[in-house]
């Protein structure tokens, strides 16, 4: 056990299951960010039915974080949870609140705009209570004694609601190039008129935190202005997906538009990262302060590695065998 | 009056809690009867098991449904509002509740998908083999969570470093002393609640002479496991007694209502217990009956409370009547399950109008029972989180204000008054869409799945079905 970094381990898999988090979670709900811009009842039947069978998937990453975190890193459980207390709350009944619309829009008719307005209100609140923790924790948390010691509103601050805001329009994105890939017709020509309104509102975004970052914290300044030069890599490849999304989509290439959004996705999450690697609770823990026991790291471990590879063959499955467009009318429950 | 964090925190913990085990404890038992229809369609080959177990699946789907999205609240629970507890004890309850959920998962993943859709697609036998281990995977999933409340309840395996828990034997913490006896007696909880929702579900069936030899069949083989499990549960509630009285002494000072510490304890049937008074006001009780059960010997010693300061002592008649809603509940139902027995001679089990209303009134019983039961054991450890080594004071969230908590336990009750009622409210609609109507509903889409078990109801949530019957 002592050749081996665990707590290292513990922050790929943790890091993994966010980033399939963020990317699964993310197009389903930009799906319901978009609901209530739907043209017709028909499209909303095209969106809800094109991530019926694969969104189940998503808050298993979510759950399974959370798990995760306070078997491997529990002072980030500690300090996060209370410190971001009424965003999770709302994060919280976002996601039940969509998830509960979700199964009972398929068997209503009358309830059916009640149900409607669940997700899309849901899935709105979730995302930017989501983008607001982002922003949150690059500001780092006031903490004394390995306990979090500042107010209950220290997480809602210019920037984390800029990067809400920007967690709600890049979810919409996600959500847009994804329905381009699997409608045909009204809905596809509309989905994919979205694109580029929505990637200039992300790519405003980008460029203002991307700008404001650095000036938060001496570290993180000293980060991207010192030595390490080639993580100016990542934002530079995050900027050639937005534009390769504008040039895939306008030469209706839908497939390559998808993953080139989830490429801006990964290179923007990965660019947050390195900017306070090894933090894990900016600005004074590193993630091996905020390690458990190693023999709890160990325990556990057995089960993860044990279960993740279960879970991403059922989710390779879902997403395969459900391949290819959604018609209207059609795979209706 | 400024808010208190504490108690707002535990009364949140409370809602929450409560709501959500009130759904798995239903899947489990749920779990095991539907696994013993399938095992009784493949063994006899009568089709009348197959519907029963189709009709019981499509209610267990629900429920699960509700349990998964009520359960997501809980494994955050523990850092919002207790986050001194859960730095303290991470390392023993964070790999514990992990592996409750990769249980889940595994069970998600893997059986659920072929008992909810695969019944035209595979063997019966295979299908029945679904079924079972859907079942033991529920009670996997308990296993983790009552290991990680009992070790609560009476710590051990593990020591204490730089005011950190540290597991010295995993054995000995998961298998505290308290386990054994919490686990059997939740586990026949689980198959009592199953047990009278099945007769009161036969019941309303019965009254309406719908589908009347499936639900007589199901009745009956229902009541007769009652008749043994409902005596049998007060056998392993008294166990467990005597296991707390040995662990947590005081817990059964509270449920008695005994104040002094002294042999000769009368058993109260009813009383007023009072704090300030440091006594009960009226007392009606069976002379040395607490001794005579505790003790076994009317002049065993009983625990009394006045043993422990004023501010560590319970809320005590809390305890005191949530004990003796359980025990009440509990001895209902041993009398609803002896008089079904006598009921069935002359098929009179069936036809008795008087016995079919009570059944349907007793499927409640044991969701209030087990509501009491929890109450009892987590009021009763008061005022310690992880008895006597860690306080409720110690465990909360520094930072949390009262307003905080308040906030959000407005905004969980008003969450899951929606979800609760949506939930309750299509349930009923399955329930009432009964056997007959499940033939055509019965094609599988492509998009159904596992993961999302409501998809394996096709019942509609606003359409009146309830006309079509003849």
């Amino acid at each position: 056990m002592e050749m081996y970094d665990l707590s290292l381990i513990w922050a790929v898999i943790i890091a993994f299951g966010v980033i399939m988090y963020v990317l699964m979670d993310g197009f389903d709900l930009g799906l319901g960010i978009l609901f209530p811009f739907a043209p017709d009842e028909d499209a909303r039947d095209v969106m809800m039915n094109s991530v019926a069978p694969v969104w189940d998937g998503n808050e298993t990453w979510l759950v399974l974080g959370g798990a995760g975190l306070i078997a491997a890193f529990p002072l980030v459980y500690t300090i996060l949870l209370p410190a971001l207390y009424l965003g999770v709350f709302l994060m919280l009944a976002g996601l039940i609140f969509r998830g509960v619309a979700f199964e009972f829009r398929f068997k209503s008719k009358r309830t059916r705009g009640w149900w409607n307005a669940a997700f899309a209100g849901g899935s709105f609140v979730a995302a930017f209570a989501q983008g607001c923790v982002v922003g949150a924790y690059i500001q780092g948390f006031e903490t004394a004694d390995r306990v979090y010691t500042g107010g209950a509103f220290d997480w809602l601050t210019p920037f984390s609601v800029l990067t809400g805001i920007g967690l709600v329009v890049g979810y919409s994105l996600l959500g847009a190039t994804w329905l381009v890939l699997k409608s045909e017709g009204h809905v596809r020509e509309w989905a994919r008129g979205l694109i580029p309104k929505l990637l200039v509102a992300v790519l405003a975004v980008f460029v203002v935190v991307s700008l404001w970052t650095p000036w938060i914290d001496p570290g993180v300044f000293e980060r991207w202005f010192d030595h390490l030069q080639v993580i100016w890599l990542l934002p530079f490849a995050a900027l050639l997906c937005a534009v390769g999304i504008y040039a895939a989509t306008r030469r209706r290439r839908e497939g390559l538009a998808f993953l080139l959004t989830l490429g801006l996705f990964i290179f923007t999450y990965l660019g947050l990262l390195v900017s306070r690697w090894p933090y894990v609770i900016p600005p004074d823990y590193t993630l091996w302060d905020a390690a458990s026991a190693p023999e709890s790291q160990f325990f556990i471990l057995i089960g993860v590695l044990f279960v993740v590879p279960i879970i991403l063959t059922y989710t390779a499955w879902s997403y395969w065998v459900f391949r290819g467009k959604v018609r209207v009318g059609e795979g209706y429950h | 009056m400024a808010l208190d964090p504490i108690l707002l925190s535990r009364l949140q913990f409370a809602f929450v809690v409560t709501f959500h085990a009130i759904f798995p404890v239903f899947t489990i038992g749920l779990a095991s009867y539907v696994a013993l229809l399938q095992g009784l369609f493949v063994a006899t080959g009568n089709t009348v098991w197959d519907r029963l177990g189709l009709f019981w699946t499509k209610i267990f789907a629900v429920v699960f449904g509700m349990g998964v999205v009520s359960g997501i609240v809980m494994a955050f629970q523990f850092g919002t509002n207790w986050s001194n507890f859960s730095q303290f004890a991470s390392n023993f309850i964070g790999p514990m509740l992990s592996y409750e959920v990769i249980t889940a998962f595994f069970l998600e993943a893997g059986f659920l998908g072929v008992l909810l859709f695969g019944r035209h697609r595979v063997s019966p036998s295979v299908h029945f083999f679904a079924a079972l281990m859907v079942a033991i995977g529920t009670f996997i999933s308990a296993f983790w969570i009552l290991a990680t409340n009992s070790w609560m309840q009476t710590p051990q395996g593990y020591e204490i470093r730089e005011g950190v828990v540290h597991v010295t034997s995993w054995v000995e913490a998961i298998f505290n002393p308290s386990f054994p006896y919490r686990f059997a007696h939740m586990a026949l909880a689980a198959f009592l609640t199953g047990g009278f929702v099945v007769c009161g579900v036969s019941a309303w069936f019965l009254l309406r002479r719908r589908d009347v030899e499936a639900h007589k069949r199901a009745l009956s083989m229902t009541m007769w496991l009652l008749l043994i499990l409902a005596p049998l549960q007060a056998f392993v509630g008294d166990e467990h007694g005597l296991n707390t009285l040995e662990h947590q002494p005081m817990k059964i000072a509270a449920m008695e209502g005994n104040w002094e510490t002294q042999s000769n304890v009368p058993l109260l049937l009813f009383a007023l217990p009072d704090r300030d008074l440091q006594a009960n006001r009226v007392e009606i009780g069976i002379p040395n009956g607490a001794s005579l059960i505790l003790r076994h010997d009317v002049d065993g010693v009983v625990p009394g409370l006045k043993e422990i300061p004023v501010e560590q002592q319970q809320p005590v008649w809390i305890v005191f009547y949530s004990f003796r809603v359980m025990v009440a509940l509990g001895l209902l139902m041993i009398a609803c399950a002896v008089t079904g027995l006598v009921l069935r001679r002359g098929g009179k089990l069936y036809t008795r109008r008087w016995f079919l209303h009570v059944l349907q009134i007793m499927s409640i019983s044991p969701f209030l029972a087990v509501t009491a039961g929890w109450f009892v054991t987590e009021i009763g450890r008061s005022p310690w989180l992880v008895y006597g080594v860690l306080s409720y004071a110690d465990a909360v969230t520094p930072s949390l204000t009262g307003g905080m908590v308040l906030a959000t336990l407005i905004g969980y009750v008003a969450v899951y008054a929606v979800i609760f009622w949506a939930g309750v409210y299509y349930l009923f609609k399955v329930v009432r869409q009964g056997l007959d109507a499940l033939g055509e509903g019965e094609e599988v889409h492509d998009s159904d799945r596992p993961m999302r078990p409501l998809s394996a109801t096709h019942v509609p949530f606003d359409v009146t079905t309830a006309s079509s019957r003849s």
